[in-house]
């Protein structure tokens, strides 16, 4: 009797019009798929192209930044090289106190992922900790930590920064990221909260608990593995609202007092009167590179939707 | 003639090739019959009643042709077939319950569907109020929405909704697979009643039960790994089949009544086979007690009595020994 | 071996979480050593939700459930890990039993990881082949396979296997081949009968009365969370004295019978009318007079205890004395506040039924116990021995 055939052809006698959608295929043979259909999609390879620039720029940035970010610089007549438009020596100018705006930009760059990539970790830790808490359990244990996130919700992140900023005469990165982490997670949580409730549904999470397995137990090996793709997504948003957030509280003097980010060089730019003395090079190159980096990710972010969800290729 | 389908082949598009879920299929319906197509999940009617009507994106005519009241019906055409659907040709798709959009009122849908296809929700409204309270449900029903009925109420609303227009075809999937029994047997005598007051000229009813069909259907066809196996009218199929896939699937349908010590039920072993590389010959052989060195060769589905159609060498075989004359005898499974 | 005592089970429905509607009404049966005993029930009648409160997979509201004596209502852990030693189900779907992403297999191995941590190896390799074995599996064809990569009825038996590396003593089979094909079907129904007689007690939930007949030794018949007629399997098909279990009978396509053949549904009192004519089967028998489309034909009322399952019982309309008796939109296909189709459909969401507005929005609301003494269901008699009856209402 040919019981053996082969996996695909099983699948396509059991009703073709049954056939289970991308997500339900062998482990293996689905990573395979999402990358054939993840090498194809235009706008995940091309964001991630401009991404891995930025990326690679940051990364070699000590190696390559021509000059010391923080140093004044003086020309050969030993004069400040300030408000000098960009040239072969500077190529993105200098600002107003004579350092170099290209130099500042790379080590800058390095800042803000160091940011966004701290708070997208502590922000996802801690809200997929509670949201898979509160969407397993239920219950009353629902109610009190969706309690909590509210009021997280409610807490105006601008104003409590401000406050713990006066206190903190100076502030690391590691604070910035941190405070974004404990900030941002709420829409986190209940992402992840809603996607477990339904989930928890599913037959074969009650076949675990009829096999005597614990809830942690189940949440990790069984419901979690099944989010993948959502929780990769979640990821990337939130290393993306990440830097934008810390490039927002830069801009306005909260953020670190003792290194250079993109937004702390706008921050400087304008408080400067760089758009006075139309001192372009200071402020355009760092918000034209947020803004590539945060775009960048969020289209990313589209076309990763697209090769995890079938149904929203072209083909 | 009402329907006439000739040597149809539908296939599925895959990732790994083309799989012929409907492999050479020929029949035809007579006005005012009801015909039973039934087989296992996978056989291939799903994608041929559905086929009739709708063929999905994955789905691809390759060939045959499909006659409806004397003219052709272009089911590999999406947009020529859109003058057909609801007025010639008309489905209750399966999970019919679902079908209704839960944003909108029962009589606001049945208004679209009608505007999509050129007739105005007034022209027919008396007809509507008419047959909704045939099927016994309120005349406030077209002000209510999907959820606000049952399952059944919404599975008798669909039904009158598909035949306003009184269709030549109707296509019904699984209309009674998802239903409670009493629900069933009424839904099943409203299929009844549709064809004998002509709201519907022919019908073609899927499904995998064939008590369903013996009740409700007049002939049954019976499919088998993408090929026809038997048809014939329901008492001949339920009470003389020739086929062996028939015999054993009769003789795995529970009766009340009957438990395992009196009784025993026996299966089918194996699966049906791959469509999408088909073994030469006869796709029943694997699993067949009857099988042979001829069924290697495919067995033509052919007339072997009057009404009575069948694809077997046995059979053929058997019935050429004897004489036609000769009743088939049950050979033991 | 297993005893079921006054079960209740209310769920919070209605807008707004005012509404509680009760799914189980004090069910009481309980199976013995060995014994199969089928759930009867149509859609919305409480079955699956009677098993998973077995499976403690639901809490009940109320009653208990006792296994071997032992309340395990309240059971946690490590008590819940032993009682799953000796209680396992099987569910309708198969494929979504298992987790797609991993091999079928898995479903051992957390097995394994539980209640056979030492096992390794050889020995654990021995132990899943025997049990394949005794489902009639072949180990080379299932094993390390993904669950797309199996059948249906592969895939039950697999899960059937599982239940079998502990030493169950009763299954819970929601289902459990309703989504399998005519011929797979009998194979596990076959494996089920194999099992009953090397002394597997089964709990067999089920809506189609042909199966539960030819599988269990007693039958308990449900309808609307409530049981209505239960005992010796052959004494309730044989001779069914519930007007509901006669309807349901009636309604079973047959092969050999034609349903024109059969009793048809317990008719009203209805004289042939020549009004409410030609009314197709399903029809709330709404036309007092008058509706008629085909004068001269003979009326089919349906009995309402058959087509509107809410109809009996004050519960259906909550608490509220005040208001009239039936008040049925008989012919709106609505009784008592509640819409209701043919033949036990579930009813909808909208169904909170007309209550004062206080208790609709949850102000007042009704008690949890108030709602089970309100719903209490008929009584049940003996008429037979072991053949158990609910009291029926006389219309």
């Amino acid at each position: 009797m040919t019981a053996e055939m082969g996996p695909e052809a099983g699948q396509a006698t059991e009703a073709p019009g049954r056939q289970p959608a991308g997500g339900q295929l062998s482990g293996g043979r689905r990573r395979w798929e999402f990358l054939h259909f993840a090498l194809r999609n235009k706008k995940l390879m091309g964001a991630a192209t401009v991404e891995l620039v930025f990326v690679l720029a940051a990364l070699l940035g000590p190696t390559i930044a021509p000059y010391n970010p923080n140093a004044y610089l003086t020309t050969a007549a030993h004069l400040p090289a300030a408000d000098l438009h960009p040239s072969a020596h500077y190529l993105m100018g200098t600002t107003y106190f004579g350092q170099d705006v290209f130099s500042q930009l790379l080590y800058g760059l390095r800042d803000s992922y160091l940011v966004g990539f701290l708070g997208a970790l502590f922000a996802s830790l801690v809200g997929m900790s509670i949201g898979f808490t509160a969407g397993y359990r239920g219950g009353f244990l629902d109610e009190a930590l969706q309690l909590l996130t509210n009021i997280i919700v409610m807490i105006p992140s601008l104003v409590l920064l401000i406050v713990i900023a006066s206190y903190l005469k100076t502030r690391g990165v590691l604070f910035e990221g941190v405070f974004i982490g404990v900030t941002t997670w709420p829409w986190v949580a209940r992402a992840v909260r809603a996607q477990t409730f339904t989930l928890r549904e599913r037959d074969f999470v009650d076949l675990a608990r009829l096999s005597g397995k614990r809830g942690a137990s189940i949440v990790l090996k069984d419901i979690a593995p099944n989010m993948a793709s959502y929780l990769f997504l979640v990821l990337i948003l939130l290393f993306g609202s990440s830097i934008l957030i810390a490039a927002n509280f830069d801009f306005l003097g909260l953020g670190p007092t003792n290194t250079i980010s993109l937004g702390t060089m706008m921050n400087q730019s304008t408080l400067w009167s760089a758009l006075q003395l139309h001192l372009w090079w200071w402020f355009i190159p760092p918000g034209v590179v947020i803004t590539a980096i945060v775009a960048a990710l969020l289209v990313a972010n589209v076309g990763l939707d697209e090769v995890f969800n079938p149904k929203l290729r072209e083909t | 003639m009402s329907l006439k389908v000739d040597n149809l082949r539908i296939a599925y598009r895959t990732l790994r090739g083309d799989v012929l879920a409907v492999d050479g299929v020929s029949f035809s319906i007579r006005d005012g019959e009801i015909m039973g197509l039934a087989g296992e999940s996978g056989c291939g009617k799903s994608t041929l009643g559905n086929g009739l009507i709708f063929l999905e994106g994955r789905m691809k005519h390759v060939g045959g042709t499909v006659e409806l009241d004397g003219h052709d019906l272009p089911i590999a055409d999406f947009r020529a077939m859109n003058r057909h659907r609801l007025r010639d040709v008309s489905v209750i798709p399966q999970y019919a319950m679902s079908a209704l959009n839960p944003t909108r009122k029962i009589g606001r849908i049945a208004a679209d569907l009608l505007k999509s296809r050129g007739v105005g929700y007034e022209e027919v409204l008396e007809e509507f109020k008419r047959r909704i309270d045939l099927v016994g449900l309120p005349q406030n029903v077209l002000g209510m929405y999907p959820f606000e009925l049952s399952g059944g109420m919404r599975q008798r609303a669909t039904m009158v909704i598909s035949t306003l227009l009184n269709p030549s075809l109707l296509i019904g999937d699984e209309v009674t697979s998802a239903l409670d029994v009493s629900t069933q047997r009424a839904v099943g005598e409203m299929l009844m009643e549709f064809r004998n007051r002509q709201f519907v000229k022919s019908m073609i009813v899927i499904t995998h039960d064939l008590s369903i069909l013996a009740q409700i259907a007049d002939s049954i066809l019976i499919m088998y790994a993408g090929k026809l196996a038997e048809k014939a009218d329901a008492d001949t199929i339920v009470n003389n089949p020739l086929h062996p896939y028939t015999k054993a699937l009769l003789s795995s349908l529970p009766e009340v009544g009957l438990r395992y010590d009196q009784a025993p039920l026996v299966g089918i072993p194996g699966r049906p086979p791959s469509l999408l590389h088909p073994p030469p010959g006869c796709r029943f052989r694997d699993r067949c007690p009857f099988v042979a060195d001829k069924c290697v060769e495919e067995p033509p589905f052919v007339e072997l009595r009057p009404g009575h159609q069948v694809a077997c060498w046995k059979a053929t075989g058997e019935l050429a020994a004897v004489g036609t004359t000769a009743t088939t005898q049950e050979a033991p499974l | 071996m297993l005893e079921i005592d006054k079960v209740s089970k209310v769920y919070r429905g209605g807008t707004f979480g005012g509404g509680l509607k009760p799914a189980l009404r004090q069910v009481s049966f309980d199976i013995d050593k060995g014994e199969v005993v089928s759930l009867i029930g149509q859609s919305g009648s409480g079955k699956s939700t009677l098993g998973k409160i077995i499976l403690r997979l639901v809490s009940l509201s109320a009653g208990h459930v006792k296994f071997e004596g032992a309340d395990i209502t309240a059971w946690e852990k490590g008590q819940l890990r032993d009682y799953y030693r000796h209680v396992q189900g099987v569910f309708q779907d198969p494929f979504s039993s298992y987790n797609p992403l991993y091999k079928a297999d898995r479903v051992f191995e957390m097995i394994r990881s539980v209640y056979f941590p030492d096992l390794r190896g050889r020995a654990w390799e021995d132990k899943v082949e025997s049990s394949l074995h005794s489902v009639s599996l072949n180990p080379a064809d299932v094993l390390n396979k993904y669950p797309h990569q199996l059948s249906g009825g592969q895939q039950q038996r697999l899960l059937i296997a599982r239940a079998l590396l502990l030493e169950v003593r009763l299954l819970i089979a929601d289902e459990i081949i309703s989504m399998l094909d005519a011929s797979t079907r009998v194979d596990v129904l076959n494996l089920l009968v194999d099992l009953k007689k090397k002394g597997l007690g089964i709990l067999f939930i089920t809506h189609d009365l042909s199966l539960g007949n030819y599988i269990s030794d007693r039958s308990v018949i449900l309808r609307d969370g409530a049981v209505v007629e239960m005992g010796d399997t052959q004494k309730v098909f044989g001779n069914p004295q519930h007007s509901y279990t006669k309807s349901l009978l009636t309604a079973v396509p047959q092969l050999h019978k034609k349903w024109e053949d059969m009793s048809p549904y317990p008719l009203e009192d209805a004289p042939a009318q020549a009004s409410a004519a030609g009314q197709l089967p399903g029809h709330v028998g709404s036309a007092p007079a008058g509706e008629s489309t085909v004068p001269g034909e003979a009326s089919r009322r349906y009995s309402k205890s058959v087509l509107h399952p809410a109809h009996n019982g004050p519960w259906a309309r909550g608490p509220a004395p005040g208001e009239g008796s039936t008040g049925q939109l008989v012919g709106a296909g609505i009784v008592d506040g509640r819409p209701a189709g043919v033949g036990g459909s579930r009813p909808s969401l909208m169904d909170t039924p007309d209550q004062p507005w206080q208790q609709r929005f949850g102000f007042g609301a009704p008690k949890l116990e108030a709602v089970i003494a309100q719903s209490a269901p008929p009584p049940l008699v003996e008429c037979e021995d072991g053949h158990f009856v609910a009291v029926e209402d006389e219309q």
